[in-house]
């Protein structure tokens, strides 16, 4: 059925006092409207069962049991109805066109801002107003008011930095002078970079995080007249600091990221989320932000093929299983958050997905808070929109009954004193049993649901006729075919609906003879027993199934806990003086060793018998790329401002195929996009953990730097950044240490003034990539550097030199066999693969014998992975310099554990077995470098991540889970729910040169 | 005795350091050989303890117990006493020699331009003095099924031994098979152009399968005879169609592999090979009632999905010849050719999940050896065929072990000697001198 949306104008709002008019006379309409006899809804817990609403002027005047009506007031008779504020859309970009992204792989990278006078960052634009930009969107508007929206908040959705939103009245009546609430009403921000410019940089997810800070930083600077120069973009930015910041998120994990630089700039951001926050709610709730969440919950996957049920992957069957339960466990968990119809397809959705939360348990008067009060409050409107207190806008919708009941009407949405019909509550309801007379036939006729959408049946006896019937106007209209008729023409009818509850009218027979009609409505059945059955009706069972951590295949329902641990009469591989000890326990308590020796107990721990195993420290990848959400800011060649930590991916499957192959730390290095990459993320590989506390707080900074190929883009059509040779990135290094040397002597300087002098001298600027490269001459951060070729990695060894700090470790390295004696001199570790080359022209030389000859002349050496999957068998990679070049086993074992903990500066805590550190631990089934050990049982600090012997009993409660799942989804497309195709949902895969934008 | 196997590898020695870069091929065999002592891995699961080879003009003329071979008849006893003699492992599906740098696009000649490419055939562009493939033979690799890549009908491969002066004396089996690459059921959004990057089921794959069928249909006809002009596409698929070469079709899941096989018999072809068939394990009752071998891929890979089992790659191989199906491993895959030395290391992985160790050499030698139909005269240590084997400290399948001290391919000494050895030993002269 066509919707329908009358606007009737009670009020003229439209002409100022002091505007001209010349199509009339200048009159002025004074009266109120009083609704009466209506449950009034003046906040979700502040409710007038039976009274009176007055508004005058678009504007709520008082409401009561007991007021007293004015002589020039409209009396609108609610006879029970309810009145509630109308919802508030706190984000939308209603009105306002989003650029869409243009995609030209031919163009030339744009390395710099298009514009003068703004930020350096194109996508930085504080200035722009949303205002500026936004066309009242009618049918946009019809849609919103029909789903119960009264104002919506709209911005610029373009960008890091978008500007400004207005806050607007759906008032389809007036202009822009009335239906604009705020024109400045909040600051919006993202992590995506807009599409209204082509600038590179930020390309990932990072880069926008650390461009952001340094807006932060840039802002206090300019704001203290640190700046020569005009910045529009940074003046808005300050000007825009006392408003609403929301900032759109888009999921849980980038909610928390978005919470980090919140937190270190002591802001509040109004946090759009992803409809995901169930799955780590803890981490959610301790952020204490204020949220909008979105409520487009996946439709079931189709899964009717048996051969494509494999593609959908049971987190994302679980996703749709358990997303509608979000609004409720983000409710029960005191978490403050408005809805938005954000991501909905349709608007019109809304209602049946908000109706879906609460049948999930989802609190009815919260919700109503999460479309009132909560994002009134959030934008600090709260005496004009989100209530009916007095002096608050005319907005509010008048409903059958409680506004989330099933089947309850919502009848009219007020926006601004302006009516907007959207079912017609003086449509009588009509629905019953009728004897239909006509050309002495009686038939039955029976009618049902609601009056906007009448469904009839008509009988002659027991013989069904096809017959349909609309009801609009206050007209009835029927059509129907005959039960005689033989050439399928049809009788209609029409007659006018009055006070009485027959009817009787004129129509023309199917041989087009006129005819008159009538219908007599028999005694209603007792209702009350329809209502009891309907009670009694079992209520529909809805199972969600639990979450695990991370929420995925193989997740955790209870995270690895640590243990007392003895493990027995194992080969122990310590990597200290004692060597390969065999038939030995090892005691682990608390996470650490605590004792290694013949015939120890303890009475509290739980013995593992390790007869015939051999028990190692956990392996540690120095140079590793998996558990992150972005590998490369490839925007500048020097982006030292970014760092892994702010994009580790605790949710990423290979930290569990990891742990299968015995690994316990990584280092996730920044790709080899540019000569000065990103900061590294060390972490353990603890499966479950949220992603801040999978980050080893006990890992000295590290920055990846990179030479060769991939710095001078050498297989890129259309590179035109410098450096493009090896001379030029030379160049880069001396440039930038230069510069960060002269940055550090100005901080030092002006840090050494008296407080008054300070006060006097404006502070240099606070630049976040020159903070981290004086990190680097001062000591305080290392360097891992991918590199190929003898050129360059004495190159690089010279120009630290010259600035006076030490590489710590050569990542690759594949020619240091070349040059191990300047590296052995230089004091610069290697980490190395065990047998990778011939891929590309600056390895032709690498040989697999590499590692041997490094390790023979006193270089601290590594074999690291660069993979997902060749990290998880890296004890195989270690036995392979064992056949090339024939290093010791005990040597070859140290080259993925006590040497790469070396590299980390972490060798007090992990690598080797020792009494005192972390129980990383692994038990192999045999020889650990042997090609058919496998890892029976990896620990990280005294607690086992990982169990061979458990991988079964996984497997098949994933296959069970998956299989509820399906039968499910089954059900649900069987119902005649919507459903979406089977597919993967497949993240780019990073590598170290991947360089798409990553979200 | 001791003193010609001194001699031997003296020699050996010299050759390896007087040569820069390609090594020379090795001479023909012109004294009699006799390996003794050595634990024997015939290469049909089979094992000799305290066994001999012997062979002479390239050909194996001794299989069996030290004791019972007649040692006075060679020339030369090679004492392998606590060692271990395999016949000379055989990659599948390989791309060796058709790539020297793969990021050098100069380089690369194993992927042609166009859809149906019957006529294509990799031996012609094989580099016989390929660095990379002289770094495969220290680790017993001595054979390899060299493949085209690309297009819908890839090419013709070829078989090749690994120490030749040019391709022509490289072949042993020259256009072998065509090889498929079975379209794909499922696809990939192309994120670069703002496509979801999901996998779906694909809309085209029943139209590319038409074409396929077509293709052959077209070609089948074509060769009843009856037109003027000669179609070198249709023509190339002449031996395969009288069954005188193999099909490899490329197929990874259930509904590709079935419906390949399926049209394969349809269309009355008999020698049918899989390769890739992750998900073969479902179908074996299949492959079996129509006789189809499997190429397994690297176990070195990770699963497909999240929700697979995070060893399963790992256990192809053993849960595909548990049901009777001969299986070998094939190398295509990341960084294929220089991955290709790796190819022990692969069956040794295979084996440490349950797949027995014998088997796992034997997926390497025998089976792969029928596959390709080299198996009368390469494949395993058998009286009258190539002398193609090498001797191993130890367990060739473990990368600790696999230290290769003679290698032989049709009876002629091999250099192990290559491009890396050299550069290892000029580096440690440098160092050592200093």
């Amino acid at each position: 059925m066509l919707f329908l949306l009358a606007v009737f104008g009670f009020l003229n709002l439209s002409a100022q006092k002091y505007f001209p008019k010349n199509d009339g006379i200048k009159t002025k309409n004074d009266n109120y409207i009083a609704f009466t006899n209506a449950k009034i809804h003046i906040t979700p817990t502040q409710v007038i069962e039976n009274g009176t609403l007055l508004i005058k002027d678009g504007k709520v005047v008082s409401s009561g049991s007991s007021l007293t009506v004015p002589t020039n007031a409209i009396k609108i008779d609610l006879n029970g109805k309810h009145i509630y504020p109308s919802f508030i859309e706190i984000y939308s970009n209603f009105g306002i066109t989003t650029p869409k992204r243009s995609f030209n792989f031919n163009r030339r990278p744009q390395l710099d801002a298009t514009r003068k006078g703004y930020y350096w960052n194109d996508h930085i634009t504080p200035e722009i107003n949303g205002l500026d930009k936004l066309k009242f969107d009618n049918k946009k508007s019809a849609e919103l008011v029909k789903a119960g929206f009264g104002v919506v908040n709209t911005h610029f959705q373009d960008g890091i930095i978008r500007g400004t939103s207005a806050l607007v009245a759906l008032n389809s009546n007036d202009g822009n002078d009335v239906r604009i609430l705020n024109g400045k009403a909040a600051q919006h921000l993202s992590f995506r970079k807009g599409n209204t410019s082509q600038q590179s940089y930020p390309t990932s997810l990072m880069g926008a995080m650390a461009l952001l800070r340094q807006v932060y930083h840039d802002a206090k600077w300019y704001s203290k007249g640190g700046a020569t120069t005009t910045d529009r973009s940074l003046d808005a930015f300050n000007k825009n600091k006392n408003l609403p910041q929301i900032f759109d998120a888009g999921s849980m994990v980038n909610s928390l990221r978005a919470d980090k630089i919140a937190n270190e700039f002591g802001v509040n951001y109004i946090i759009k989320g992803g409809g995901d926050e169930y799955a780590r709610i803890k981490e959610v709730k301790n952020t204490n932000a204020r949220y909008i969440i979105p409520i487009d919950f996946p439709a079931a996957y189709d899964v009717s093929n048996p051969l494509n049920e494999g593609l959908v992957e049971l987190k994302d069957m679980r996703h749709w299983n358990q997303a509608p339960t979000n609004p409720k466990v983000l409710a029960d968990n005191g978490v403050s958050f408005a809805l938005t119809t954000t991501g909905l397809k349709k608007v019109s959705s809304f209602k049946n997905n908000l109706m879906n939360a609460i049948k999930h348990g989802f609190d009815k008067t919260k919700a109503l808070e999460a479309l009132t009060t909560v994002p009134a409050k959030m934008l600090g409107q709260s005496n004009l929109i989100g209530s009916l207190k007095n002096g608050s806008i005319a907005n509010f919708l008048i409903s059958s009954g409680d506004i989330f009941d099933k089947n309850s009407t919502l009848y009219e949405n007020w926006v601004q004193g302006h009516k907007n019909v959207i079912n017609d509550m003086n449509l009588k309801d009509i629905s019953g049993e009728y004897d239909l007379k006509i050309v002495g036939n009686t038939y039955k006729l029976k009618l049902s649901g609601k009056p906007g959408k009448l469904k009839s049946e008509l009988k002659k006896d027991s013989l069904k006729m096809d017959s349909k019937v609309t009801y609009k106007d206050g007209w009835i209209n029927l059509i129907y075919i005959p039960f005689d008729e033989k050439e399928k023409r049809f009788v209609r009818l029409k007659a006018v609906v009055n006070e009485s509850d027959n009817f009787t009218g004129s129509g023309s027979l199917a041989s087009g003879m006129p005819v008159s009609w009538s219908a007599v409505k028999k005694p209603t059945k007792d209702s009350a027993k329809d209502e009891k059955k309907k009670a009694n009706k079992k209520v529909e069972d809805i199972e969600v199934l639990p979450v695990s951590f991370p929420n995925t295949a193989y997740g955790l329902s209870e995270k690895a806990s640590q243990e007392t641990i003895l493990f027995r009469n194992a080969t122990v591989w310590t990597n200290e003086a004692e060597g390969i000890l065999k038939s030995t326990d090892v005691l682990v308590k608390n996470g650490k060793i605590v004792n290694i020796g013949a015939n120890l107990t303890d009475s509290n721990a739980r013995i593992i018998d390790a007869t015939g195993k051999h028990l190692t420290a956990g392996i540690v990848d120095e140079h590793s790329h998996i558990a992150a959400a972005a590998i490369n800011e490839a925007g500048h060649n020097s982006t030292a401002e970014v760092t892994i930590e702010d994009v580790v991916s605790d949710d990423d499957i290979n930290i569990f195929r990891n742990l299968s192959g015995g690994v316990t730390s990584i280092q996730i290095l920044h790709g080899s996009a540019n000569p000065i990459g990103g900061r590294s993320a060390v972490i353990k590989l603890k499966w479950g953990e949220s992603a801040d506390k999978l980050i080893n707080p006990n890992a000295d900074p590290f920055i990846k730097f990179a030479l060769g190929e991939n710095v001078k883009q050498s297989r890129s059509s259309n590179g035109i950044r410098f450096p493009q040779t090896r001379m030029g990135v030379e160049q880069v290094f001396v440039d930038y240490f230069q510069r960060a040397k002269e940055y550090d002597v100005e901080w030092k300087n002006y840090n050494k003034l008296s407080k008054k002098a300070k006060a006097r001298t404006k502070a240099p600027r606070y630049d976040i990539e020159m903070e981290t490269l004086a990190q680097i001459l001062n000591k305080e951060r290392f360097v891992s550097c991918h590199s190929y070729v003898q050129s360059e990695i004495n190159m690089l060894m010279k120009v630290a030199d010259r600035f006076n700090f030490n590489i710590n470790t050569f990542t690759h390295i594949l020619e240091g066999y070349k040059v191990a004696d300047k590296m052995k001199e230089h004091g610069v570790a290697g980490s190395t693969f065990s047998d990778w080359w011939a891929y590309k022209y600056e390895v032709n030389d690498a040989i697999p014998f590499n590692a041997a000859i490094m390790h023979s002349q006193g270089v601290l050496t590594a074999i690291n992975s660069d993979d997902r999957e060749m990290s998880r068998r890296l004890n195989q990679e270690a036995a392979k310099t064992v056949k090339y070049g024939g290093v010791s086993e005990e040597d070859a074992w140290k080259f993925v554990t006590l040497n790469p903990a070396k590299m980390l500066h972490l060798d007090d805590r992990i690598g080797s077995v020792k009494v005192g550190k972390d129980a990383d631990l692994v038990l192999w089934t045999e020889h650990p470098m042997s090609i058919y050990a496998k890892a029976e049982k990896t620990m990280i600090e005294g607690a086992i991540y990982y169990d061979l012997d458990k991988l079964p009993e996984m497997m098949e409660s994933i296959q069970l889970e998956r299989n509820k799942l399906i039968n499910m989804m089954l059900k649900a497309k069987n119902k005649g729910m919507k459903t979406q195709a089977p597919k993967t949902k497949k993240k780019v895969e990073l590598h170290c040169d991947t360089l798409i934008y990553q979200q | 005795m001791k003193n010609i196997y001194k001699s031997f590898t003296y020699i050996l020695l010299l050759i390896g350091t007087l040569t820069y870069a390609q090594q020379t091929p090795a001479n023909k065999q012109d004294a009699s050989i006799l390996i003794t002592g050595a634990t024997i891995h015939i290469g049909n699961g089979e094992v000799i303890q305290n066994g001999a080879v012997g062979f002479e003009n390239g050909k194996i003329t001794y299989v069996g117990t030290t004791e019972g071979a007649t040692s006075g008849t060679y020339k030369q006893i090679v004492d392998a006493s606590g060692k271990h003699v395999y016949p000379g492992f055989i990659a599948t599906n390989a791309s060796l020699g058709l790539a020297e740098i793969d990021a050098v696009k100069a380089t690369r000649d194993f992927d042609e331009v166009g859809t149906f490419l019957p006529h294509i055939r990799s031996i012609i562009a094989y580099n016989a003095e390929s660095k990379v493939v002289e770094s495969m033979r220290p680790n017993g690799v001595l054979m390899a099924q060299t493949t085209p890549r690309g297009g819908t009908i890839s090419g013709t491969s070829s078989v090749v031994q690994l120490d030749a002066w040019n391709w022509e004396d490289a072949a042993i089996k020259i256009d072998d098979g065509i090889h498929i690459n079975w379209p794909s059921a499922y696809q990939q959004g192309r994120w670069w152009l703002g496509e979801d990057p999901s996998f779906k089921p694909s809309k085209t794959y029943s139209k590319r399968v038409d074409e396929v069928a077509d293709f052959f249909h077209n070609a089948s006809t074509y060769l009843k005879g009856g037109q003027k002009e000669k179609n070198l596409q249709f023509a190339a698929l002449k031996k395969l169609m009288e069954g005188e070469q193999k099909l490899y079709i490329h197929a990874g899941r259930e509904k590709e592999i079935v419906d390949a096989v399926n049209w394969a018999v349809k269309t009355g072809i008999s020698n049918l090979v899989i390769v890739h068939g992750n998900e073969a394990a479902s179908v074996t009752d299949l492959l079996k009632k129509h006789n189809v071998s499997v190429l397994v891929p690297r176990p070195h890979r990770l699963p497909w999905a999240q929700d697979d089992d995070v060893l399963g790659p790992f256990k192809l191989a053993k849960n595909l010849s548990d049901k009777g199906i001969l299986v070998a491993i094939e190398m295509e895959g990341q960084m294929e050719r220089m991955n290709t030395r790796n190819l022990p290391f692969y069956a040794g992985t295979y084996a440490a999940h349950g797949l027995d160790k014998e088997k796992a050499v034997q997926m390497i030698t025998l089976n792969a050896a029928k596959i390709l139909g080299i198996d009368d005269f390469a494949g395993s240590l058998e009286t009258g065929k190539d002398a193609t084997l090498f001797i191993s400290k130890g367990d060739a399948l473990d990368m600790r072990t696999n230290i290769v001290e003679h290698a032989f391919i049709q009876g002629r000494t091999l250099s192990l000697e290559t491009h890396q050895t050299t550069l290892h030993k000029r580096y440690m002269k440098k160092y050592n001198n200093k």
